[in-house]
């Protein structure tokens, strides 16, 4: 099975479907898979449930697939960047699903590793903990948070190769690495395709079973969200 | 008369001891940086996957792939390290993190939290709060003493949806700071120019006065 694709598009035929579940990566607009959300959006794959961070913002990021009604649920831990996303929200347009950002870090992680549930403190006592088992554990309380995975898990690296092994740079990395492991089918974009040992095995982040399909980006824009800055000398 | 944002992150600054590992929440809190004091050294981390945050960049050094939780772009040190969002809240879940100094909405006598939403009118998510203040030791608050139509957010009970249960430390507003225990809530500095009447004209929450504090 050859991994490498020429292009986005190319990349997510035949494995897109009406209802299906998609992790995207990146945190707010940092490590997103820009080429493949793009060409999810010229897919007009309809009623998708979104599985990422943030929403992006209104024009940019998955904000491009709420802008076409793409997408029926969200499930993330913030939002607040995206004013569309607020308001096809208040006007139940949308369904929404939030989740404390590491117990969803920690969701994905556990359903790419074959692990159906786990416990964690985050959340209780507050509206995420309602209609979940609690359990004590040296008398402290828990509530049991189920993995997550997903049809497909679109990402971001930095470098890859043509088996898939991924390298992730600096803050880009955030979620990409988890949602990796969690999609049936896992398609990559990255930076820099390399051939096969150009890479140092010590270094990858992401090793290339998590990967089934992966291609070179084009025209990244890598925009940048707040741009803030010191004088030099400062 | 009463302290400025910066008053509060300076205060603030006081709370980190030596090695600390340190998170900083969005807006005031960022500001904390700006303060600490000297000989101290600590280590701030980014939730979304550094610990070790440098300044600001400068025009030359901004770089897309290099952002703080706030989503703004900064820097790293020689001392940096960058990591997954899984391994990022391991350390916060995992009680790696010494303090976290975060803004609230609403804070109660006994230390609940809420931040994170108001129903059926700000919908923007709690982030990681939930995981800061469920897994960091101790969980310091930075407010304005009161919202902008002059309502108390230091109550007997939050109102709005919580972030957390009985997890707060410490209140700096700009009256003055607060602690909060298993005793209840106790009033221990008071901003210049303000008294404890006007703080308990401001205040809903029952508190303690600290001994000397007039």
């Amino acid at each position: 099975m050859k991994k490498p694709y020429p292009d986005a598009t190319s990349a997510l035929e035949g494995v897109l479907f009406d209802g299906m579940t998609i992790m995207a990566g990146g945190f707010g607009l940092c490590g997103i898979p820009e080429n493949l959300i793009t060409a999810l959006r010229d897919s007009g794959t309809q009623n998708i449930t979104a599985i990422s961070n943030n929403a992006g913002i209104d024009d940019f990021g998955l904000g491009l697939l709420l802008q076409t009604r793409q997408i029926k649920k969200m499930v993330s831990s913030y939002v607040g960047e995206n004013k569309e996303f607020e308001r096809q929200y208040l006007a139940k347009e949308l369904e929404l699903e939030f989740n404390p950002q590491g117990t969803l870090a920690e969701r994905i992680r556990a359903g790419g590793a074959g692990i159906p549930g786990f416990y964690t403190k985050t959340g209780v006592g507050t509206l995420i903990a309602e209609g979940k088992e609690h359990k004590d554990f040296n008398s402290e309380t828990y509530i049991l948070e189920t993995g997550l995975i997903a049809d497909v898990s679109l990402v971001k690296a930095w470098k890859g190769d043509k088996e898939g092994n991924l390298i992730f740079r600096k803050t880009a990395r955030n979620f990409n690495p988890m949602m990796a492991t969690a999609g049936k089918v896992t398609i990559a974009e990255v930076e820099e395709l390399v051939e096969i040992g150009e890479l140092d095995p010590d270094q990858i982040h992401t090793p290339g079973i998590f990967v089934q399909r992966i291609i070179q980006s084009k025209d990244l824009e890598k925009r940048i969200e707040h741009r803030t800055t010191r004088k030099q000398g400062e | 008369m009463a302290w400025t944002r910066e008053d509060m992150a300076r205060r603030a600054a006081q709370e980190l001891r030596d090695g600390f590992y340190v998170n900083l929440g969005i807006g005031i809190p960022t500001l904390v940086a700006n303060f600490i004091p000297e000989g101290i050294n600590v280590t701030l981390q980014s939730e979304n996957g550094m610990l070790g945050m440098g300044p600001f960049p400068t025009e030359d050094e901004i770089d897309p792939d290099l952002i703080n939780a706030g989503k703004q772009t900064i820097t790293e040190l020689d001392s940096t390290s960058y990591f997954s969002s899984a391994d990022s809240f391991g350390m916060i879940r995992g009680g790696h993190i010494a303090l976290s100094i975060l803004g609230a909405m609403q804070v109660a006598e006994n230390g609940d939290l809420a931040n994170w939403m108001i129903p059926g009118k700000m919908v923007k998510g709690m982030g990681g709060a939930m995981d800061l203040v469920a897994g960091v030791k101790k969980v310091v608050v930075i407010m304005d003493h009161n919202a902008r139509d002059g309502s108390a957010k230091f109550l007997h009970e939050c109102t709005l949806p919580l972030t957390g249960v009985g997890v707060v430390d410490m209140i700096i507003s700009d009256v003055g700071v607060f602690t909060i225990d298993d005793n209840g809530a106790t009033l221990t500095e008071l901003a210049p120019g303000v008294t404890v009447d006007d703080v308990r004209q401001k205040t809903e929450a029952n508190f303690k006065v600290a001994e000397g504090l007039s």
